[in-house]
């Protein structure tokens, strides 16, 4: 079970940062579109191994801040600092080389791609083997494709979707959608995950098997995760810490038992059915 | 039990790579690689050669190198037949600088050029899609095609304003210009076909493949997966441009003989991307099966009126040629959008599950 995914070496060599040590440092950030102003002066820190909650009512700016976290909008104000690193601007693809891979709120696959060239798809920019031997699909090139389809395949393995392996994910049912996406984003070996309302959708079984993936990549991996949630019993059960926006706005930080006994948060948004 | 795939166990990656899990699939493959390596050679007439096997031949790679823009990364292109045009000039220009040049050489080299050329005409990729790109490549269909006839150096200054194609000799034996035997055309022409499409196959199937893949289903979601948009839709042009180029410069010296600026007009363009469509975007295979369709119409309506003991009007049976392409072009859009080769697909599917339905 534990050797699945072969996690224990790969993260430690990655990341000079110490487990519990700040990984992400979000600060003062502030993005507006046009008029509307979706994150206003937001600070938080996500620590290195731990599951970090974001949550929300919508349109809170909870899918914004991921958004400029993986450099797909930049902010107007504030920096983000990762891994010790500084930045305000970036490239959205440069973001998967830092280490940093997501999954969307809306399913963002490869429709017409099978489950398993859409994880392969993940590991695009690790493969290196230039043109020449594309064309020849032998020696290198084949080398590094059987041994990067091993490390697929031990994803495939340990997300159960091994049935569905070459099934094109326009055809899956909406749940195995959302568990090939995750898939495909630990196809990155990423050192922060970022996942958008990965349980959106989905029945009560699917979504205990979402949860334990989830920890499990937590837990073996190492990997840090930084989740958006809209069932309370899942983040509550999940995470670590839990951050609270609304209206663009931080409201609440803290563990989870901190923000579940804050009665107005409660009444103010986390009673309120999404 | 036609398709019979129980008992075909794969036991390695490497097996589950194999071109073909199943194993009649490459039967039929080597079927058709005997009767396209020995038994038309063997049979076929002048007039095959030159109406069927070649043509079919030349459009399969010029649809072959569209698709792989179109139908693999997604992006429309409307210049196809201005980039066959580059080709089909820098080859020619090629052997009149470099008489003695080796004429696979010389296709090799000459696919550079319309190559670079594809990048800069893809250039407005970057930022634009689908219809608004398509008509971006027109312009680049038109540029060309105006630059071929202005500029008389491309075809040596002949008052003509054609190009020519010399008799060219390989290993003693006449391969292109009026001296040439079609039986020896063909030979050449198949192996260079056959050779780019064993490359195309195994790039659309590997790393870049994926990428052009991703690219064309959601380019935004590329990108968070880290694959660099501007190097993935400028390589798809390229490559794309070299395929097309080279089957220009085929459809030149190994077929037409000569050729006029015209040639490479946006007709030739459209002829192509509808026998990318007919046979089916993101298909390798598609791309024969459509080029055979558009090839042999024509002659086969010709001889259905004498079979049936009657005469019809030339003019009229190209008109009903174009029309049955019209109607054809329609059904793909409309009901089949992946094209003759996804209805082999179906049909296979349903001969590995036959006899037994379930
Ligand atoms: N690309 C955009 N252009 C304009 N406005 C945007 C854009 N993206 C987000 N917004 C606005 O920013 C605000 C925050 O949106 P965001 O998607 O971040 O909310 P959210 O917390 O993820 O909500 P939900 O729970 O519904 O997903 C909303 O008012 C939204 O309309
Ligand atoms: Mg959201």
């Amino acid at each position: 079970m534990d050797a699945r995914l072969d996690l224990a070496g790969l993260t430690g060599a990655r990341d000079p940062i110490a487990h519990g040590d700040v990984l992400l440092d979000v600060r003062n950030v502030s993005l507006s579109f046009g008029g509307v102003k979706a994150i206003a002066d937001i600070s938080f820190d996500v620590r290195k191994g731990e599951i970090r909650a974001i949550i929300g009512p919508n349109g809170a700016g909870k899918t914004s801040m991921l958004n400029v976290i993986n450099g797909f909008y930049t902010a107007q104000h504030g920096s983000i600092v990762f891994r010790g690193r500084e930045r305000r601007a970036m490239k959205a693809h440069e973001a998967v080389g830092q280490g940093i891979a997501r999954t969307f709120q809306n399913v963002a696959l490869f429709k017409g791609m099978s489950t398993l060239d859409n994880i392969m798809a993940g590991r695009s920019v690790m493969m290196r083997r230039g043109l020449f031997w594309q064309m020849l699909r032998h020696g290198p090139a084949l080398a590094e494709e059987i041994e990067h389809r091993e490390k697929v395949e031990e994803i495939i393995d340990f997300l159960e979707i091994e049935h569905i392996r070459h099934t094109p994910v326009g055809k899956l049912p909406y749940g195995l959608q959302k568990r090939v996406e995750l898939g495909r984003s630990l196809a990155m070996e990423p050192v922060l995950l970022l996942l958008d309302e990965p349980m959106a959708g989905m029945n009560l079984e699917e979504k205990e098997d979402m949860s334990r993936f989830i920890v499990e990549v937590n837990r073996q991996r190492g990997t840090t995760i930084a989740l958006i949630e809209h069932d309370m019993g899942v983040v509550m059960d999940l995470s670590d810490r839990i951050v609270v926006l609304d209206y663009g706005k931080k409201i609440a930080d803290g563990p989870p038992e901190a923000v579940k006994t804050n009665k107005d948060l409660i009444d103010a948004y986390l009673g309120v059915a999404h | 039990m036609l398709y019979r795939t129980a008992g075909q166990f794969k036991t390695s990656y490497e097996a589950d790579f194999a071109l073909f899990p199943v194993r009649q699939d490459a039967l039929l493959l080597g079927v058709i690689l005997l009767f396209a390596w020995l038994i038309f050679p063997l049979t076929a007439s002048d007039f095959a050669f030159q109406t069927l096997l070649i043509p079919v031949l030349i459009y399969s790679l010029a649809s072959l190198g569209l698709n792989l823009l179109t139908g693999y990364a997604g992006q429309l292109s409307l210049g196809t037949a201005a980039f066959m045009g580059v080709g089909a000039y820098a080859c020619y220009k090629i052997t009149t600088i470099f008489p003695g040049i080796n004429l696979l050489v010389a296709l090799a080299l000459a696919g550079f050029f319309p190559a670079a050329i594809g990048i800069v005409f893809g250039l407005p990729s970057l930022r634009i899609k689908g219809f608004y790109l398509a008509i971006a490549t027109l312009a680049a269909q038109f540029f060309l095609v105006w630059l071929f006839e202005k500029w008389a150096w491309l075809y040596n200054y002949n008052t003509s304003g054609a190009i020519q194609v010399p008799n060219i000799r390989m290993f003693g034996v006449y391969v292109a210009g009026p001296q040439a035997a079609s039986i020896t055309q063909y030979y050449f022409v198949l192996f260079v076909v056959c050779l780019i499409t064993w490359f195309s196959i195994n790039i659309t199937r590997g790393r870049i493949g994926r990428i052009w893949k991703a690219v064309r289903d959601m380019d935004i979601a590329a990108e968070l997966v880290g694959i660099n948009l501007m190097r993935a839709k400028l390589s798809a042009f390229a490559i794309s441009s070299y395929v097309a180029g080279v089957s220009g410069a085929l459809f030149v010296f190994l077929w037409r003989g000569a050729a006029e600026p015209n040639l490479f007009d946006v007709q030739l363009s459209f002829r192509i991307l509808f026998i990318a469509i007919i046979g089916g975007l993101g298909s390798i295979l598609g791309n024969f099966l459509g080029a055979i369709l558009i090839v042999a119409l024509p002659v086969v309506l010709n001889w259905i009126p004498g079979l049936f003991g009657f005469s019809i009007e030339s003019a009229v049976l190209q008109h009903i040629n174009t029309m049955i392409i019209g109607a054809l072009i329609i059904f793909f859009l409309i009901v089949e959008p992946l094209g003759l080769a996804r209805l082999w697909g179906i049909a296979r599917e349903k001969l590995i599950l036959w006899p037994f339905p379930h």
